[in-house]
């Protein structure tokens, strides 16, 4: 009775959240909501059994996304307001927590179309509302029953978690391609040439050593969690996504920590480790037609490993490029390569 | 002896809950940064802690307790370094800290 | 009614708050905020959509754990877009959409 209301008290407000953050004025505060939003989202997964893309949603949808946002909020009103650079950073990190209250030149958003558009669009939008929610109340009984196939086939498939066979086995097409897309999002921000985002460094030199004595705790124990994850993905929640979202967090951090230099100079490191996931995840995947003679039909007996040496290299690559798309500007060559090295070690 | 069990760490969950319900109320009605940093690191921190508490006592096995004791050092750890970074960096941006009238 | 269904309502809801969003607010960012909880929506209804059964599916759940990371690649190239489209032009809004046209015809 109790988690009834629970459910029905988190249901109600997820969608309440996500008008909230679709109607403050203030573009800070939306986003700070919108974190709130995927932390509540993250929650109900919890609540319906998904703890493998709860944890993922916690560390990207939330962490992750919510970064991303704020970075870009603050490029945005930053060259409008002051020159000073310094300022702007440091009231980025000041408003994470949406403490500071309303200042001028704060990114306010007030534009909306004419209220006639508004009034006419409400009676689409109930509708379908009110369709989509007859459907999925309505749900037909699934006319095959995939859990019931999964599970009898997990045997057969190397490992003992369904969520991880069916990523790397039964449907591995999905998650090699979809590396694909990582790759492909990474050249496409690199492509459009931004100015790249500098860490909290200069707004935050006098609580720099504070942050610095958190990141290098928390590094060891990033690194830990992210083995962690990854090693029991064969057998219960884990796996490389959320590993890789423990690891590209780390990645994050240390950017905005300024442990590690935001070029990650030495470009050819990162980019072999951008690429590394795809491409070991292709060879494989072709070599194994040799043996069976289909694409990413591995033979019975080294199933396990194979799907172990691919989740690795997967591993790496998610968390580079996370910590590649939040950082937005490619390396330069001409820089030293050390800070690169430190960053490579700690990912992999 | 389970039941006792349940109870005391029922009667800790909220001890807890009553603390994240003040931090929270701290968070709304105090007049500046500093202050709703104030309410909310350390009445969260207390708060989490009871919470934790609480949970410890269902555990069930050392591990389980050892990894939920862990969770509320890191969020001790890195609370503390946000609240720290926060009030920084409003410092910086030139808040002035609230006074009385 | 189950818990499943209030997921599934929820789903709903958000998503469609979301569409309402997206066409009625012109900010750049807040269109990229809508069309990502338009994502979590899907998201949820495929979870919840998993957990009707007996056996919990793992296939939904694969296929949303994919999804949250192509989600994210895919917001922070928009929000890439949307920052370069800043530096060119000085605002975050579509051309069509521009904030002078609209607030003129805005009510009060």
């Amino acid at each position: 009775m109790l988690s009834l209301f629970f459910d029905a008290v988190l249901a109600l407000a997820l969608p309440l959240l996500a008008w909230r953050v679709l109607t403050t004025r203030d573009l800070y505060r939306a986003v700070i909501l919108f974190i709130a939003f995927g932390l509540l989202v993250a929650l109900s997964w919890a609540r319906l059994d998904a703890p493998d893309i709860a944890l993922a949603e916690a560390a990207i949808g939330a962490g992750l996304t919510g970064a991303l946002f704020l970075n870009t909020v603050g490029g945005l009103v930053g060259r409008k307001r002051s020159p000073s650079r310094e300022s702007d950073e440091s009231r980025e990190v000041a408003e994470r927590r949406e403490a500071i209250q309303s200042s001028p030149g704060e990114p306010v958003d007030e534009v909306m179309r004419p209220w006639w558009v508004r009034l006419a669009l409400t009676v689409p939008i109930l509708a379908l509302g009110l369709a989509l929610g007859w459907a999925v109340v309505s749900f037909p009984e699934p006319a095959i029953d995939l859990a019931q196939q999964a599970s009898d086939n997990l045997e057969a498939s190397g490992v003992d978690h369904g969520v991880t066979a069916v990523l790397l086995n039964f449907r591995s097409y999905d998650t090699l391609l979809e590396i694909g897309v990582l790759l492909l999002a990474v050249v496409a921000v690199w492509s459009l040439d931004l100015g790249r985002v500098r860490g909290g460094q200069a707004a935050l030199s006098k609580g720099l050593p504070v942050l610095h004595g958190l990141v290098r705790l928390l590094t060891p124990i990033m690194i830990i969690v992210g083995g962690y994850l990854l090693w029991a993905g064969a057998k219960q929640p884990g796996g490389a996504f959320q590993a890789g979202a423990v690891l590209g967090a780390l990645g994050v951090l240390l950017v905005l920590s300024g442990l590690v230099r935001p070029p990650l100079s030495d470009g050819s490191g990162l980019r072999i480790g951008l690429a590394v996931g795809f491409a070991v995840f292709l060879g494989i995947g072709t070599a194994v037609m040799l043996a069976t003679g289909e694409l990413l039909n591995y033979p019975p007996a080294s199933t396990y490993g194979l799907i172990i040496i691919i989740e690795l290299f997967l591993t790496v690559s998610i968390a580079l490029t996370l910590a590649a798309l939040f950082v937005t500007a490619p390396p330069r060559k001409e820089q030293g390569s050390k800070e690169h090295s430190e960053e490579k070690g700690e990912e992999s | 002896m389970a039941s006792v069990l349940g109870w005391a760490s029922a009667a800790l969950v909220l001890v807890g809950a009553f603390f994240f319900l003040a931090g929270t109320v701290g968070l709304l009605r105090f007049p500046d940064v500093y202050n709703r940093l104030h309410a909310l690191t350390k009445a969260d921190n207390v708060g989490l802690g009871f919470v934790v508490l609480g949970l410890i006592l269902q555990a069930g096995s050392l591990l389980s307790a050892f990894k939920i004791l862990l969770i509320w050092l890191l969020v001790l750890a890195s609370g503390a370094t946000a609240a720290h970074l926060v009030a920084t960096a409003a410092l910086r941006g030139g808040i002035k800290p609230w006074k009385h009238r | 009614m189950s818990p499943v269904t209030f997921y599934l309502l929820s789903s709903v809801g958000i998503f469609v708050v979301c569409l309402y969003g997206l066409i009625v607010h012109a900010h750049l960012i807040r269109k990229i905020l809508a069309l990502n909880m338009m994502g979590s929506a899907v998201f949820l209804l495929l979870t919840g959509v998993a957990r009707r059964g007996e056996l919990t599916d793992p296939v939904p759940h694969a296929m949303v754990l994919t999804g949250i990371v192509v989600a994210v690649s895919a917001t922070a190239f928009a929000l890439a877009v949307a920052r370069r489209l800043y530096e060119e032009c000085g605002r975050a809004y579509l051309p069509e959409e521009d904030p002078e046209d609209l607030s003129e015809e805005r009510e009060g």
